[in-house]
């Protein structure tokens, strides 16, 4: 066996390191030493990040072409290790409380399996892997959101998001026996060859792939799961759901749109159109009429993941980069909202929206920062949120989609409305018992700074973008 | 030269800093930071010069040097906007200029504004303001000259506005920044005809670099039998006669004076009115080539603007309006100077060079007369000219200095003022005995105000005050002494060794004739001056004004040129297309837009059913979903 194929796994194999030393850990550190297991963990990721940081391989395959690897891929899975390195410094005020404290260890852990299930499934050359991939990253997020057990919410949660997750997996198999049917071959590199335009049993195949990955991306009609899981999950579990889980799904879509069905361009491009209106409004729709932070941020994530398809639909590497783009930003501003919410949670158990009224007063600077992320989310200048919008409309645009630039353009006006809504009510709104002021502990800190640096600088700063597009062409 | 990049970080981290924690500074404290950094602004930029003009020059011109650069955003195959810091002649004496006014001022403003409330403030403005003249005149390209150009404006709002509790101070903030802004409009599409036909922002491309042939072909192209280029340019000139105070967009400049008075020496004196100059400047090559008729046009307003601005001067009595149209009447000489140049050659460019040379002496000596100014109502707490008279006794410091810029403005050698004024008045006689006249009549009458306002101030009658007046403390006085000092020996600079129209050295030769005329002039109105105003009692200039009271009524209302724009405004656009389309926008659009939003409030009221939280049906959703998908694609295929 050639053993230097594993240099194209350098990602990997440096997170199951991360992963293995987090275990051992656990096991052996003893209570004093487990103090610090957030440090521990937080210095271990962000190793790893820098680590990988610099692609250092040419592209090319290992075991077969099981394993696929671009350039590209390391930003991608670059970004999505950062965020959940915020994640992981959000939630340590979480996982410091007296019921969650001895299970610290397994939090870690099991997030940086779905991490690992994620690159698996990002980097996968054949359909096997990336089911496996995409299973990786399910059924321990069901554990996550579960992860309050004695919570009833959470439980319900759990419950919810392993059974849908298992129907969706069960359709996206059955597509998958459809398009083995139909080709004979389940590797990436074959299959195109194989796929004619308009055969039926192909685009059923196509479908139920949708259905499968669009389950994880949360694409309406597939997101009725969405609300109540991220409801119901922890916060900092419910941040990495909404952000890195579907950021990453987002990715492996765009890859085997192009990788595997560019034969089918036309029929799957048709599809993705008709998927993007409803997302982006019916997310909307819902997102108007929440009262509840986690449930509105819920709906506000199923209409941006209809933004990021509109990368998607053009299939070009201008569209890549524009969504990977996108999907940095989103989860700058996202995670800042998160945080924010997240600290609330913890020290008064408030969610509601009704609560944030009059916010300002007493919180001034988490008001700050919430307002700018969700001027980001609602895309206005000069925010990173506007350019990462401004680049997918584009992408979409130059492929000739004027008319669904159009359409989302509206819905932004709508988005528009329920963000400044949350807006209004921590500046204008009055409270007779509002917050209190609330204490931030270090990580929170450093966490939404690192936010707020990513909300202003990401859209001034030409060079993310212009170095994400110089990848994008070579994938 | 890489070094130059601190003259401008400096500022702006300044800025930042007092803006940020500057109310946790002390005041004194956030002053002293501010006077620190710009001195040391002022050093580089003072080293950055010496540094440039000693370096060898290649084929007889300094070398444009491009020390930093980034490219900041990609707008197409051609097209990006960079942000850098360009070195040539003019750029480098603009960073002269800027840094050793601005360093004055802060200086100054230690004393002047000892004691406002928002002192840190107003010494983050001043940083902001700073810094962005310097990006101004360093821009690589159009671009950032457009974006520095906006931040200027800003700050000039921010500081006019100083004193936001007082409403006139306020109603000027808003009427210098609504003028210029609209006038920015016109710099704007200038500056999109020019890049989509020149296929470039950068200085050094449009200007012989690699977009001459893309220009030559759009110059035979034309708009309502126009050329696009000069459209283009004219534009641009709009632009800048906003911010240079023009006629007829001139009106924002004398009521700009609600601000502080070292803010008027440093924005409206010396540095941000001249952006216009500078922006003509910077393009004249392509206003030679392309739109010489555009540059007749420059001559003639700027012409038109000293003349009338002069007249308005005369029967002014806030001593910082006659020096606001003093200011204006003088940026029309240089606008002149650039305007009757026809060549770039030593000759026909002898009005570029004119005009920078005037550009510099001005500021020095303008930024003198404000500060001394400044000073003069420091000490008497009123800018009328009837509660000064007689302070040459009181105020020493002030009143040497002070008569050295009158008579620097006036034209009376060895003073600088002389030297550029003599070189603008040759280039006007060259380019048509009418121009050179005219010119000379208006450099006569400017002799004539400024001693109208020396003499009404420090000699004339008393006026009583509360308390007697005193001169000003040191940190006020020097950086008049510092000035007075540089105007008097600024005529001496061989500035044709420095900045020529095409970069060659050229020997400044006075024209005796001309020189001799008009220090004859300047010499006649200084002594009518004398007698009209020295006295205690003034009999002359009060029969005059009686005799010819119409006149001098509408000059002192400056032409009723205000109540033109109220009436266009608010009679002619408020209330013919505003009021109308307002109506339309509240009662049809917001209609319309409340309709959307009740539809889609009770849309979203009708959907909510789906989100039952019962997992069974949200599979049912999931598989119909795919159901309808599929039928779909086999209907539709």
């Amino acid at each position: 066996m050639d053993y230097s194929q594993f240099l194209y796994m350098k990602e990997e194999v440096s997170l199951i390191v991360v992963m293995a030393i987090l275990f051992l850990y656990d096991l052996i550190a003893s209570e004093k030493a487990r103090k610090y297991f957030s440090v521990v963990a937080c210095v271990l990721l962000g190793a790893h990040i820098i680590y990988n940081l610099i692609p250092t391989s040419t592209p090319g395959s290992a075991f077969g072409g099981m394993y696929y690897y671009t350039p590209m891929m390391t930003i991608i899975k670059s970004i999505l290790t950062f965020g959940t390195l915020i994640v992981f410094m959000q939630a340590d005020l979480w996982l410091k409380r007296e019921d969650t404290k001895f299970k610290q260890g397994e939090f870690y852990f099991l997030i940086l399996s779905t991490l690992l299930g994620m690159f698996f499934m990002i980097a996968s050359g054949h359909f096997l892997m990336f089911f496996l991939g995409l299973e990786m990253a399910s059924i321990p997020m069901s554990t996550l959101i579960a992860f309050d057990k004695y919570r009833h919410n959470s439980a319900e949660a759990g419950a919810k998001y392993i059974l849908t997750a298992m129907f969706s997996s069960a359709l996206l198999l059955f597509g998958l026996s459809f398009l083995y049917g139909a080709c004979g071959t389940l590797y990436f590199e074959d299959i195109p060859a194989l796929l004619t335009s308009g055969n039926y049993m192909q685009l059923a195949a196509f479908v139920f792939f949708i259905a499968g990955i669009g389950f994880k991306i949360s694409i309406v009609p597939f997101h009725l799961w969405t609300a109540d899981v991220y409801q119901g999950a922890p916060t900092p579990v419910t941040s990495y759901l909404s952000v890195i889980s579907k950021g990453s799904a987002v990715f492996v879509l765009l890859t085997i749109l192009m990788k595997v069905f560019a034969p089918m361009v036309t029929e799957w491009q048709n599809i993705i159109y008709g998927l993007i209106v409803i997302t982006i409004t019916i997310g909307n729709l819902f997102a108007l009429r929440q009262k509840n932070m986690k449930r509105f941020l819920a709906f506000s994530s199923i209409s941006q993941a209809g933004y990021i398809l509109l990368g998607v639909i053009g299939g070009t590497a201008i569209g890549m980069a524009s969504l990977v783009y996108y999907v940095l930003v989103y989860m700058v501003a996202n995670l800042a909202i998160f945080g924010v919410i997240s600290i609330i949670e913890q020290r008064t158990e408030k969610v509601s929206m009704d609560d944030y009224n009059g916010l300002y007063k007493t919180n001034p600077k988490l008001t700050f920062l919430t307002t700018l992320a969700l001027f980001s989310l609602a895309g206005i200048p000069p925010f990173a949120g506007f350019f990462s919008k401004f680049f997918v409309f584009m992408a979409a645009f130059k492929s000739g989609f004027i008319v669904l630039v159009v359409i989302a353009l509206l819905n932004t006006i709508i988005s528009l409305y329920y963000y400044l809504l949350v807006v209004k009510a921590m500046y204008i709104n009055k409270n007779d018992n509002p917050i209190e002021p609330i204490k931030t502990d270090c990580y929170t800190k450093i966490s939404l700074t690192i936010c707020l640096i990513g909300i202003i600088g990401l859209g001034i700063a030409s060079i993310v973008y212009e170095t994400i597009t110089a990848f994008s062409y070579g994938m | 030269m890489e070094y130059t990049i601190l003259i401008l970080l400096l500022p702006a981290i300044m800025f930042i800093f007092l803006g940020l924690a500057g109310h946790k500074l002390k005041p004194k404290i956030a002053g002293i930071f501010g006077t620190i950094s710009l001195g040391i602004v002022t050093l580089l930029s003072l080293i950055t010069a010496w540094e440039y003009f000693t370096s060898p020059r290649v084929n007889g011109v300094f070398e444009k040097i491009i020390p930093f650069n980034i490219e900041w955003l990609r707008l197409g195959e051609f097209l990006h906007i960079d942000i850098g810091i360009l070195l040539d002649p003019i750029s480098v004496m603009m960073l002269v200029v800027i840094s050793l006014v601005s360093f004055m001022v802060h200086l100054y403003s230690m004393g002047y504004m000892h004691g406002e409330k928002g002192f840190q403030r107003y010494y983050a403005f001043l940083s902001l303001f700073t810094f962005s003249m310097l990006g101004l005149v360093v821009a690589t390209n159009i671009f950032q000259t457009y974006i520095f150009w906006e931040l200027v404006g800003v700050s000039s709002y921010l500081l006019i506005g100083f004193y936001y509790t007082k409403p006139s101070a306020i109603a000027a903030s808003k009427k210098a920044f609504i003028v210029t802004r609209f006038a920015d409009l016109g710099f704007l599409i200038g500056i999109l005809v020019l890049s989509f036909y020149g296929q470039t922002f950068g200085f050094i491309d449009l200007m012989g670099g690699n977009s001459d042939l893309a220009l030559q072909g759009a110059a035979q192209k034309s708009f309502l039998g126009i050329g696009v280029l000069s459209w283009a340019l004219g534009l641009m000139f709009i632009g800048a006669a906003g911010k240079s105070a023009m006629f007829p967009l001139h009106i924002w400049l004398p009521d700009a004076m609600e601000g502080p008075t070292p803010v008027s020496a440093l924005i409206h004196a010396a540095t941000m009115v001249v952006a216009g100059v500078y922006l003509v400047a910077r393009m004249f090559p392509l206003y030679i080539v392309y739109a010489p008729g555009v540059l007749e046009i420059i001559a003639c307003v700027g012409a038109f603007t000293a003349l009338f601005a002069a007249i308005i001067a005369c029967v002014q009595t806030d001593i910082k309006r006659v020096l606001a149209f003093s200011t204006i009447s003088q940026i029309g000489f240089m606008m002149v100077a650039l305007g009757v140049s026809t060549s770039m050659d030593a000759h026909g460019g002898l009005g570029y060079m004119a005009s920078m040379f005037h550009l510099f002496t001005h500021a020095m000596f303008k930024a003198l007369l404000f500060l001394g100014a400044g000073s003069i109502i420091h000490a008497v707490h009123s800018n009328e000219m009837k509660d000064m008279g007689g302070l040459r006794k009181h105020m020493p410091i002030t009143h040497i200095t002070f008569l050295i810029a009158c008579l620097a403005i006036a034209g009376i050698p060895p003073f600088s003022g002389f030297f550029s004024k003599d070189e603008i008045l040759a280039a006007a006689f060259k380019f048509s005995p009418m121009m050179g006249w005219v010119m000379t009549v208006i450099a006569g009458i400017t002799a004539f105000y400024m001693f109208r306002l020396y003499y009404n101030i420090f000699w004339a009658k008393e006026a009583k005050h509360e308390h007697k007046p005193h001169e000003s403390g040191f940190s006020m006085t020097i950086p008049l002494m510092v000035l007075a000092l540089i105007t008097c020996v600024a005529g001496f600079i061989p500035f044709g060794h420095f900045i020529t129209a095409n970069g060659l050295v050229y020997d400044i030769h006075l024209e005796t004739s001309v020189a001799l005329l008009s220090v004859g002039v300047a010499i006649i109105s200084i002594l009518i001056a004398t007698i009209f105003y020295r006295k205690e009692t003034q009999p002359i200039p009060e029969m005059l004004a009686s005799k010819f009271r119409f006149i001098h009524k509408s000059a002192y209302k400056r032409f009723y040129i205000d109540e033109v724009y109220q009436f266009i405004t608010h009679k002619v656009i408020f209330a013919c297309i505003s009021t109308p389309i307002a109506w339309f926008d509240r009662h049809i659009v917001d209609g319309f837009m409340n309709l959307m939003a009740t539809a889609t409030q009770k849309l979203s009221y009708l959907i909510r059913n789906f989100q039952s939280g019962r997992v069974q049906q949200y599979a049912y959703v999931f598989l119909l979903g795919i159901v309808v998908i599929v039928g779909l694609i086999l209907l539709i295929l």
